[in-house]
């Protein structure tokens, strides 16, 4: 089958790309597009380095079909700063140094951004289990957990960026 | 060169067509989130996938003309989950469905593919058997509704013919003193599967005799079973001690487990019992408007 036209909105732009039926959204982003940010760990869903938000729901892009793009709107990591200034959840990451080899950081930041969309002020058991999906296996996860709430304090305006 | 072929049909006769006239295998796609895992790991081998999620209806919940829920075969847990009507009516539905996977899984998986994939330990199946759950199936033949039991042949097997798919599924209308639940055993607390699963479904009269149940039991058989024994036991009781040993022990005798990693077939009888006890509690208080919130 001749490859598959596809247009989507990544990051805000109106994108258009060639892709074949089995390759997932993963690959489109990081072989056709050139988006490197999303990282492939396990590629059957079971460790988040590849999450993305599309159409405002977090999804794993390795899940998703590149040709299932048609028309969604979708966010990568490449997407979540606001140009040079980084998002609350990239800044608090890097204050509280909650990353250690970085190959999961990207998932885990696009999926705090997400939950922080959906709930301002989540618990800190919501958070944990909305990020049980996302496996760190330097097994950072204290320091992600204190840079997301203090992340979700910040936007809320109850602490300094 | 791929020789895989993609469509996204916008009406259920356009879908029919679709697979009807593949020439290999053809699947159907809704979230994906089974799918492409077996495409990936080389397990399935389709040469059309045919994706559901753009025919009207199939995603959304809404009211039935009997007052029932009607929700669309590929509607992601996410959204279900989010809907406060249902997670009222049918806490034991949206709890199992909850239990699938991660997050960004939940953005995907739908009740449909949980069914289809037909893994005997699939979360939300025995909760919609416990419901009573209609499969509105569409095909060549037109439109069939069958009872969600009857979809499930064997692991990874289904009774749907080759150009059918589920588009829908009723729930009945939800009477006064009802309540569901579901709870699954697993050695962790997220991310894992069904060491055994357990979805009861109850209706009570004022004095909290059960009048009606279904109870069934998922990750005990090479598919998710009905219980009839173990709905029998509670039809006509209290939730009393009595009546709650012999729950567990019918619980115990419908279960015919295997030995994996996951579990050996003397725990998992053990299991199925205490949870068919654990969950009928909470179903029981459900009905009587106890609200404990979540199961899990």
């Amino acid at each position: 089958m001749a490859k598959q036209h596809v247009t989507a909105v990544i990051n805000g732009e109106e994108t258009e790309f060639l892709c074949e039926t089995q390759q997932t959204m993963l690959d489109v982003l990081r072989d056709v597009i050139g988006l490197t940010g999303s990282k492939e760990g396990c590629a059957s869903g079971d460790c988040g380095a590849c999450s993305v938000i599309v159409d405002g729901r977090l999804v794993c892009s390795c899940l998703m079909l590149g040709v299932e793009a048609e028309g969604k709107t979708i966010t990568t990591i490449e997407g979540v700063a606001d140009g040079e200034t980084l998002h609350p959840v990239q800044q608090k990451f890097l204050e509280h140094a909650a990353l250690q080899c970085g190959f999961c950081t990207p998932g885990l930041i696009v999926a705090a951004k997400a939950l922080l969309d959906e709930n301002p002020n989540p618990t800190e058991t919501e958070a944990r289990y909305w990020l049980a999906g996302n496996l760190c296996r330097c097994t950072g996860y204290d320091k992600v957990i204190r840079a997301v709430m203090d992340a979700a304090a910040v936007m809320r305006g109850e602490a300094a960026r | 060169m791929s020789s895989l072929s993609y469509a996204a049909p916008t009406t259920v006769d356009e879908a029919v067509k679709l697979l009807a006239g593949a020439s290999g295998l053809a699947k159907v796609l809704s979230g994906g989130t089974d799918l492409l895992v077996q495409l990936r790991a080389g397990r399935l081998k389709p040469d059309l996938i045919v994706d559901t999620k753009k025919i009207p209806g199939i995603i959304g919940i809404r009211k039935g003309s009997d007052g029932g829920f009607v929700i669309g075969a590929a509607t992601p847990g996410a959204e279900v989950e989010a809907n406060a009507e249902l997670n009222a009516a049918w806490p034991g539905i949206v709890e199992a469905l909850d239990l699938i996977g991660s997050t960004q899984v939940q953005g995907r998986c739908s009740l449909a593919g949980n069914l289809c994939n037909a893994s005997p330990a699939a979360d939300s199946v025995p909760a919609l058997f416990a419901a009573g759950a209609i499969a509105v199936v569409v095909g060549g033949k037109g439109k069939r509704e069958v009872p969600v039991e009857q979809i499930p042949t064997g692991p990874g097997r289904t009774s749907l013919g080759k150009d059918e798919f589920i588009l829908e599924f009723k729930l009945p209308p939800r009477g006064a003193r009802s309540g569901d639940a579901y709870l699954r055993f697993i050695p962790r607390t997220e991310m894992d599967i069904a060491v055994v699963g357990c979805g009861i479904n109850v209706t009570l009269d004022e004095k909290g005799v059960c009048t009606a149940a279904r109870v069934a039991l998922g990750a005990v058989s090479p598919t998710v079973i009905m219980v009839p024994e173990a709905a029998q036991v509670l039809v006509g009781h209290t939730l009393d001690a009595d009546t709650l040993a012999k729950l567990d022990a019918a619980a115990q005798a419908a279960a015919k487990p295997i030995t994996d990693k996951r579990g050996t077939v003397e725990y998992r009888k053990k299991v199925a019992g205490v949870l068919a006890r654990r969950v009928a509690a909470i179903a029981f208080d459900r009905a009587q408007g106890k609200t404990n919130g979540k199961a899990h």
